[in-house]
């Protein structure tokens, strides 16, 4: 077996054992925690597919960003993992018998030479594949890339309209109705007579 | 290769509605009256329509290295697809209205949902195809969940977007795989590279099975249904009234590219599981739909039996059943519109008209309504004179043309049952009394004429089908290479 081999397949035994602790684990925090793990695996099975670019996105976008804020979520809610995990072993055998079917019918149609592929030739050392990911990002995908920035305004545009709560007992004030306000309009002075308050039973 | 600037000409319909749905988000920051999103809207969605007469090429034409494809069967959904919204959101503005949901990210997300269907539409390569789904789903489920007081409406959100995003799941898997085998995501050179023959054809059927079933999802098939009645039932009627009108012609262009333009190589697979989902379907929806009293509810599980009539129509291969699947999808777009339609209209302050018993005595009430609502229902169940016969005719005219007399025979019996829960509402609402409380809808006549239209528009295109359907087989027949 040669280097890159012995690196793939010990990167892959890292990435599935900590897929498990994230399925398997009881603290939540352990779970987003193996999480980091996986993801950073998967950056480096990557990198060993000369994909750079992706495995430098994943670390910085998933495991510096996203999963940060997932942690802090985590963190910040209490959240019961034995409710939702309530039922877990009574449903494991048909689950587990299911899952292990398909494992098994995967591995049967899917092995690696019913695709026909050849690895590609390594490129030279000063090839960069960022640079090439940007060129065919702005010219042969653009439409695509379009796309996926549209589909970011939605989810922005959504997130927004479904948690926005204008609420009635929000204490803010309208700055042009406030600048258009008058002395006379701010203050009324009125005459009064003095009167001895109710003594209600509750006060009392 | 910079795309040329021929191509952002291909692409101006979609440029132009993307432009308009900015400015409906940004109007509403600086105008304080409602009606301006709502008229920008119609403006723009009308605006779009004349766009996409207007770039038409009557030849099918790629662009965007391959990404985009405008072709006559294209435009004429695309055309039918914003008329469709147009009508939608006529329908739905006094129950906006009335429900404080008449706003500028309510309609934004509907035109970017337009958008999406428009993508879908005009693709021709599994990213814009993915893309222009997800664009359109992910309006939805904001759409669905944009009532925020009602539990139920989150429910039915929350369903709608797990299973929404497992079955998007299952069809990138799909293709992934079917990638892996042509390598290429460009559905013609698929075809290609799949007509010379793969190296492996249980790779093949493994991946499309999975497309099949993300497919599936997305038009509501059974066995793949089980969010179609939740969230038809949970959704605002405005909201239902749109997710179960323009997006069905969209899932119909959607399962065209993906298995007729990118895989009818591979059409002997693909036959065997779509006539499974067929028949799946027209069985589960005739027969659930019987239970139903909720009038939403049942007309889920009616859609749920006219994609299995879509289907069959496709799995046919034969150009005849392509254009009877479109010409399928274009009446039953225009009779859902109707049903739901009048759902929202019947709507008031407070109370969705969504039981069967509100429709009670509603020919003593106001007999127009009620004579439009009979129309669309018999239209549905399949009798003549309406647009709904030939529709069932014309596909069951394809299946037998095939070979496939048996498939014929079931979708024939299953119509038959279908037909009892449609004349069970004409029944209600023509010889049963009037419920207590009376639902009278005192508004919008804007609304109501265009009922009266599409009502009529049942009616005419059922006794003069020939229009139509000429325009669905020539543009479909134009359109495949």
């Amino acid at each position: 077996m040669d280097f890159p081999s012995i690196v793939f397949y010990f990167l892959s035994a890292i990435l599935l054992l900590s897929g498990l602790r994230v399925v398997t684990a009881k603290n939540p925090v352990h779970a987003a925690l193996a999480l980091v793990l996986a993801f950073f695996t998967a950056a480096g099975i990557w990198i060993l597919l000369e994909a750079e670019f992706l495995a430098i996105t994943l670390v910085l976008v998933y495991v510096g960003a996203v999963m940060v804020l997932f942690i802090f979520v985590v963190m910040m809610l209490d959240i019961n993992i034995e409710e939702m995990r309530k039922g877990f072993w009574s449903h494991l055998p048909l689950a587990g018998l299911v899952a292990g079917l398909m494992v098994a019918e995967m591995v049967m149609v899917l092995g690696g030479d019913r695709f026909g592929l050849t690895a590609p030739a390594a490129k030279a050392a000063d090839y960069s594949n960022t640079k090439e990911l940007g060129l065919l990002l702005y010219t042969d995908y653009v439409y695509a890339f379009e796309l996926a920035a549209v589909i970011l305004l939605v989810a922005i545009v959504a997130a927004i309209a479904l948690t926005l709560r204008r609420k009635h007992s929000r204490k803010i004030v309208d700055p042009g109705w406030q600048s258009r306000q008058t002395a006379t309009g701010r203050i009324r002075m009125v005459n009064m007579k003095p009167q001895h308050p109710e003594v209600k039973e509750d006060d009392a | 290769m910079t795309p040329p600037s021929s191509d952002f000409v291909t692409a101006l319909p979609e440029i132009g509605l993307l432009t308009v749905a900015c400015v409906v988000l940004l109007v509403e920051a600086y105008s304080q009256s409602r009606m301006v999103a709502y008229l920008l809207t119609l403006t723009g969605l009308l605006l779009t329509s004349a766009l996409v007469v207007v770039s038409g090429a009557g030849v099918p034409m790629l662009a965007f290295n391959g990404l985009y494809i405008d072709d006559p069967m294209g435009e004429v959904l695309k055309l039918l697809t914003c008329l469709s919204a147009i009508a939608a959101v006529i329908y739905s503005r006094q129950f906006l209205d009335d429900r404080k949901m008449l706003s500028g990210d309510y309609l934004g997300l509907l035109l970017f949902a337009v958008l999406g269907m428009l993508v879908m539409i005009s693709a021709s390569h599994f990213l814009s195809l993915y893309l222009g789904l997800e664009l359109l789903s992910l309006s939805l489920y904001a759409m669905v969940a944009m009532e925020r007081d009602s539990a139920r409406a989150t429910e039915a959100a929350m369903k709608y977007f797990v299973l929404g995003a497992l079955a998007s799941g299952l069809l990138l898997y799909g293709m992934s795989l079917i990638y892996g085998l042509t390598g290429s995501l460009e559905l013609s050179k698929i075809a290609e590279s799949l007509h010379y023959g793969v190296k492996s054809e249980v790779v093949l059927v493994f991946g499309l099975v999975f497309i099949v079933a993300g497919l599936g999802f997305k038009l509501g098939a059974a066995p793949f249904h089980m969010w179609a009645p939740d969230v038809y039932h949970g959704a605002p009627a405005a909201v239902t009234l749109f997710i179960g009108t323009a997006p069905k012609l969209a899932a119909f262009a959607f399962a065209m590219r993906l298995l007729v333009d990118g895989l009818q190589p591979a059409h002997g697979d693909w036959q065997q599981m779509l006539a499974v989902m067929a028949v799946a379907s027209l069985a589960i929806g005739n027969i659930a739909a019987i239970a139903q009293t909720n009038i939403k509810r049942m007309l889920a599980y009616s859609t749920i039996s006219h994609m299995g009539f879509l289907l069959l129509g496709m799995m046919t291969g034969s150009l005849a059943g392509y254009s009877a699947a479109m010409f399928y999808s274009v009446s039953y777009v225009l009779m859902s519109l109707g049903g739901f339609g009048m759902v929202t209209y019947l709507s008031r302050v407070g109370v969705e008209a969504e039981n069967l018993d509100d429709f009670k005595g509603l020919n003593a009430r106001h007999p127009w309504l009620a004579a439009i609502m009979a129309m669309v229902m018999m239209s549905m169940a399949g009798l003549p004179p309406f647009v709904g016969f030939y529709a069932k005719l014309s596909v069951l005219q394809a299946l037998i043309g095939a070979g496939w007399i048996s498939l014929a025979v079931v979708a024939v019996l299953f119509s038959l049952i279908g037909a009892f829960y449609y004349l069970r509402v004409v029944r209600i609402m023509y010889f049963d009394a009037p419920a207590v409380e009376d639902t009278t809808p005192t508004h919008a006549s804007d609304a109501a004429m265009l009922l009266s239209a599409n009502g009529l528009a049942i009616l005419v295109l059922g006794i003069l089908p020939q229009s139509l359907m000429t325009l669905c087989a020539l543009s479909v027949q134009m359109s495949l290479r």
